[in-house]
């Protein structure tokens, strides 16, 4: 019977170690990204990026995240992981700076530069931050707004959060641009809707049944947006201007059948790419800018296939 | 088999228990051995560390559900009572501005209300431990939203918090071993855990009642009683889990908990006990939770890509349990 025990003990030591790729080849440079998320396309498309790169320059990089973007807890025991595999850098999204900041503390310790991507680390270690200028991007959308509505008439805005720093930056851009360029505009309504398809759903319709005059709605990011898509559909207003951000299946089909008017998408490809680069020269000793502006392209149903916008949405 | 069920008696509990323990722990020591064979890196001490560290909030929650799964019960609400906890203390010490051990008591105490609620649902109300315990996890999912507000609460005033799990006394008094609190109070309630199911009254009914209910209420004890004893005990860890967790993350994180249930779940029968109640150690369940941080701390060593991991993880519980059944029907057949 101990036999048995060891043998299957044994057996599935083997298994595990027969799984493990040919990581431990020396001369190649490691590099273990964690990120905020994995199985969600946005993270899948960042993966991708992060990919090309290591190929590109001949390194290794490893991703991964936690199931959803509460798991704190799950995020630092990656790190940890990771930092005892000794890489030669390290990417890192936090989802919360605070709880990261001795393991970061560690590497630099350690001698490992830390690359920030998407919404960064509030700290001074990351030697760098790959992330969408989203104020700019924003202020893009808003330009946007303006146009399609005539550059007057009452708008509003549905934000997924007022605490995360994409939700503020997102409203700040766009409301910044419009009150600094088009005076004609007037901005009703703010509300949060937490990235919640039906809870956006909701607070549109309260929206555009308190102000019958409305113009357009920005939705601040993918679950907002289609929210902002489906408020304006049960409603039947085809006359609301949508603006939404990011892209996914959803929201490409709306733009397509022209419920919605266009979006701004983020770079998730470029992203991923921007900090392997911005990793290899780090390791390399190389300057490396202190934010990397990764790109954001507005997209409607003129540019939708076109090779430079496909590269970057994500279905 | 049909010994222990008709008469929990100490011999043939230990006898089960011993052997229970072997099996996985040639597990635990396999895979110890295999990552360190495979990566210099796994065998240092701040990744035993942090491997620790990690199977601390885990086996916490691991030995509430071990305590349920005995009386034939599950509890699906560890995971989201954990965070309760943890939001409860952070609406104590940090929005109340109270000293600590009033944060630490009002955690074990929402906990164990929460169990003893549960307890009562199932005991009282005969709702079936599965959907009790389902309604409890979304109710307390529920109430730390809207406790927290939906926000982070950071323990920020109340310097020395995130020394309950990250400090290591240990190792003050021994340098070379900086063994982190947290993996220290998990082998405490452990141990605790372990004297109540071995040595206690209230232990040995919850063997009964995982074993054969009937026969215990036709002795005339009072088997509801017990049982919400039971839950309410099993609460008062997971209060323990959700100091654990705070402290480790210096916040109470309000959305987070849904799923650890599972791998609370997945380290008890890993440890050999038997989801059909009646069986089961706290030894093993400890065990099966430092094999479950083990796995994934050796596989992000080894760069596995996480998809495989997953199905590691997911391959590792089938075969823990079927070679545990083997062995059960082994000692059966040999009488």
């Amino acid at each position: 019977m101990f036999n048995r025990r060891t043998l299957l003990a044994a057996a599935s030591a083997m298994a595990i170690l027969g799984m493990a790729p040919a990581a431990s080849a020396q001369d190649t440079l490691d590099i273990a990204l964690i990120s905020k998320g994995f199985q969600h396309q946005f993270w899948q498309a960042v993966n991708q990026g992060a990919e090309q790169a290591a190929e590109e320059l001949g390194v290794n990089v490893t991703f991964e995240g936690p199931d959803n973007e509460s798991q704190v807890d799950r995020q630092i025991d990656m790190l940890a992981a990771a930092l005892a595999r000794e890489p030669d850098a390290i990417g890192f999204a936090a989802l919360d700076s605070q709880a990261a900041t001795p393991l970061l503390q560690q590497a630099q310790e350690a001698g490992i530069p830390v690359v920030a991507f998407d919404s960064g680390v509030e700290s001074d270690i990351p030697v760098a931050t790959a992330a969408t200028n989203n104020m700019a991007a924003a202020a893009l959308a808003a330009d946007h707004m303006a146009e399609l509505i005539g550059g007057e008439g009452q708008i509003a805005l549905v934000v997924h959060d007022q605490t995360s720093r994409t939700g503020i930056e997102r409203r700040d851009g766009f409301v910044n641009q419009i009150e600094a360029s088009y005076p004609d505009i007037e901005i009703v309504s703010i509300q949060y809707g937490g990235g919640d398809h039906l809870q956006s759903t909701e607070i549109t319709k309260s929206i555009l049944l308190a102000n019958p005059d409305l113009k357009g709605v920005f939705g601040a990011n993918e679950g907002s947006a289609i929210g902002v898509v489906n408020g304006v559909t049960e409603l039947g207003r085809d006359d609301i201007v949508v603006i939404g951000f990011d892209s996914g299946a959803a929201q490409i089909g709306a733009i397509r059948s022209g419920t919605m008017a266009g979006a701004i998408t983020q770079n998730p490809i470029g992203i991923g790419y921007e900090t392997v680069a911005a990793a290899v020269a780090a390791i390399n000793g190389e300057e490396v800018p202190e934010t990397i502006d990764t790109g954001f392209y507005w997209y409607d149903a003129s540019n939708i296939d076109d090779p430079e916008i496909q590269a970057v949405l994500y279905e | 088999m049909s010994a222990i069920s008709s008469k929990p008696g100490p011999g043939n509990l230990l006898r089960t228990q011993g052997a229970q323990k072997l099996l996985a722990f040639a597990g635990l020591i396999a895979l110890v051995a295999g990552f360190s064979l495979a990566s210099p890196n796994f065998m240092q001490t701040p990744n035993i560390i942090a491997i620790l560290q990690a199977a601390s909030v885990n086996g916490v929650l691991a030995v509430a559900a071990t305590l349920i799964i005995i009386t034939g019960g599950i509890d699906l609400s560890v995971g989201t009572g954990m965070t309760f906890c943890a939001v409860i203390a952070g609406v104590v010490l940090t929005y109340l501005g109270m000293p600590m051990p009033v944060g630490i008591a009002a955690a074990i105490l929402a906990g164990t209300c929460s169990g003893l609620l549960s307890g009562t649902f199932v005991a009282k109300l005969k709702v079936p431990p599965f959907i009790a315990t389902l309604g409890m996890m979304l109710i307390l999912k529920g109430l730390s939203l809207v406790i927290s507000g939906t926000r982070p609460i950071y323990f920020n005033d109340t310097p020395g918090f995130t020394d309950i799990a990250t400090g290591s006394i240990v190792g003050m008094i021994v340098p070379a071993v900086p063994l982190p609190n947290g993996v220290v109070i998990l082998f405490a309630v452990a141990g605790i855990a372990s004297y109540i199911l071995g040595r206690t009254i209230l232990g040995r009914y919850a063997f009964a009642l995982g074993s054969n209910e009937e026969a215990l209420r036709l002795s005339g004890v009072n088997a509801d009683r017990w049982k919400i004893a039971i839950y309410a005990l099993g609460g008062s860890i997971v209060g323990v889990a959700g100091i654990l967790i705070g402290s480790r993350l210096n916040s109470a994180q309000p959305a987070l908990g849904l799923g650890y249930e599972l791998d609370a779940i997945a380290a008890v029968v890993i440890g050999g006990t038997s989801l059909r109640g009646g069986q089961g150690t706290i030894l093993g369940t400890v065990i099966g939770a430092l094999i479950m941080a083990v796995l994934a701390n050796g596989l992000r060593i080894l760069s596995v890509a996480q998809e495989w991991q997953t199905v590691v993880t997911g391959s590792i519980i089938i075969l823990a349990v079927y070679a545990d059944m083997l062995r059960r029907q082994r000692a059966a057949a040999a009488g």
